[in-house]
């Protein structure tokens, strides 16, 4: 296994020798992934929120969808945004196929359902506790629903953290909106899948080391925000 | 700051007083069970009303009913002519038996309370709630790190924020060491001596005693006493208050 020994080597000689190319596949990921999990934070807390205070009909059938988007496959979301747009697409005239923007898009697509769904739960939870003082103040909604979000900010932040991990680590939706141009819409996973085949093996697993380190990361993140949130009994 | 006890708390709504609240033909249960049975009765503005009875008399479910929480399955709630709206309950105010502590400092969990007031205003006012409740140690401290007592002085300085005329507390000083219970005790005082009427729920024949001016007396989801606080705790009439009483003073 000498081979693969001194790839590993390699790749490791690659991050630590700050490599441009690789830092910059490394930085578009973040910059694509972090702005999606943002969007779908923005999108989907206040949805998820909205879902656990407001009765309406048909909120049930709602929460079922949600929950079964969540798993949505991110090959799938891909083809929907690519079709939408292509140069034929509803969307076409903007232009966007294969740049970062799409693969924004697409992304924000397939996490939104994810952090909505599990900010409706710890939402309906903190929800079935406060209901009654909030009624008692006489809380509007809008007031209600900002202080649900407020006081569930660690779950919340675990929810963004698990929709960014989802994000960070797909490569259906990116490679078939973004393309793995290089210099331009090469994300670390979109690397990792079309270099390998074309014999850069060291930049693909240092990639991969990057990507596992951002996992391990995203984890601690969550114990860490977990542990604080009981130490201050705000879990 | 004391004000003569005539006077209501909210100084935006003295036009017209909340009381007599009329009670009649109340009632709230579900098919099986009926928690509150046909209460039928009238109460006045002036004073501290304790409202005594056995666990799961109903008393609690009453305070919700007042409050509008709850909505009764049949029979009516008048506060002085008028059906419980967004307005009439603005201006009470309620501190649950188990108070809800929001995620935040105990400072903070006052300044909520203060939301129709300006920013520049509040600070104040919220360092002022924190020295009544005694809790300028703790002002910072994630509030439900508080110890029971704490919290119930929190939830009751909370309650007060809003400058209610009318404050329903449910078994305040559960859960109080003596020294707590006699805080609270001057603290509930205090609000009465502002002219904010009280109706408070209490196990505790001594603390109803030195509060209450007059009882109401729940068994089984009914009033089935109500009468000013000396010929209450003298002259029972109701055999279940005469047990409750005389429990009491077993203990
Ligand atoms: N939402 C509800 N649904 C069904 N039953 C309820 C509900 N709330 C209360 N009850 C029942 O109604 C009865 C009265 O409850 P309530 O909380 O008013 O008692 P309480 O007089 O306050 O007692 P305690 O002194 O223990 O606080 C209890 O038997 C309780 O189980
Ligand atoms: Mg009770």
């Amino acid at each position: 296994m000498f081979e693969s020994g001194s790839i590993l080597s390699l790749a490791v000689g690659l991050v630590v020798s700050g490599d441009p190319e690789l830092w910059s596949i490394i930085a578009l990921s973040l910059r694509v992934s972090l702005t999606a999990v943002a969007l779908a934070c923005l999108i989907g807390l206040p949805l998820g929120a909205f879902l656990a205070v407001v009765k309406f009909p048909g909120r049930g059938g709602l929460v079922a969808l949600l929950n079964a988007f969540m798993g949505l496959p991110p090959v799938v979301v891909g083809l929907f945004v690519y079709l939408a747009l292509s140069r034929s697409g509803p969307l076409g005239v903007l232009g966007l196929l294969y740049t970062p923007t799409a693969m924004i898009i697409a992304q924000t697509i397939l996490v939104t359902p994810l952090i909505a769904a599990l900010a409706r739960q710890s939402m309906a939870d903190l929800h079935g506790e406060y209901d009654e003082f909030f009624r008692s103040l006489g809380l509007s909604t809008r007031q209600t629903i900002g202080a649900l979000i407020w006081d569930g900010r660690y779950s919340l932040s675990t929810a963004a953290l698990a929709g960014f991990g989802r994000a960070i680590a797909e490569v259906g939706a990116v490679i078939i909106v973004g393309g793995n141009i290089e210099h331009v819409t090469r994300v670390m996973t979109t690397a990792i899948a079309l270099e390998t085949s074309k014999g850069d093996l060291a930049l693909a697993m240092a990639l991969g080391l990057i990507l596992i380190a951002i996992a391990l990361l995203v984890n601690v993140a969550v114990l860490s925000l977990n542990r604080t949130a009981k130490r201050l009994a705000y879990a | 700051m004391l004000k003569p006890p005539e006077l209501t708390g909210n100084g935006a709504s003295l036009a017209t007083s909340l009381f007599p609240l009329v009670i009649s033909d109340l009632t709230f249960g579900s098919r099986e069970r009926t928690l509150i049975d046909n209460l039928t009765m009238t109460l006045d503005g002036r004073g501290i009303t304790a409202v005594m009875g056995a666990n799961g008399a109903g008393k609690s479910l009453l305070l919700r009913l007042l409050h509008g929480l709850l909505t009764p399955t049949s029979g009516t709630i008048n506060w002085n002519g008028q059906q419980l709206d967004d307005d009439i309950r603005a201006r009470q105010a309620m501190v649950f038996q188990r108070p809800t502590m929001l995620r935040r400092s105990a400072a903070d969990n006052l300044a909520f309370a203060l939301q129709g007031l300006p920013r520049s205003k509040r600070k104040h006012r919220v360092e002022e709630l924190i020295t009544e409740a005694k809790l300028e140690h703790a002002a910072l401290t994630p509030a439900r790190l508080l110890s029971g007592g704490e919290q119930q002085r929190l939830a009751i300085a909370r309650a007060r924020a809003s400058e209610p005329e009318l404050l329903f507390l449910d078994e305040p000083a559960a859960s109080l060491d003596p020294i707590a219970t006699h805080a609270v005790e001057d603290f509930v005082r205090d609000i009465h001596h502002d002219g904010i009427k009280v109706i408070l729920v209490t196990h505790d024949v001594g603390q109803a005693k030195r509060l209450a001016d007059d009882v109401l007396f729940l068994h089984r989801g009914r009033v089935i006493e109500q009468a000013p606080a000396e010929e209450f705790f003298k002259r029972p009439t109701s055999a279940a208050a005469r047990a409750y009483l005389d429990g009491q003073l077993a203990i």
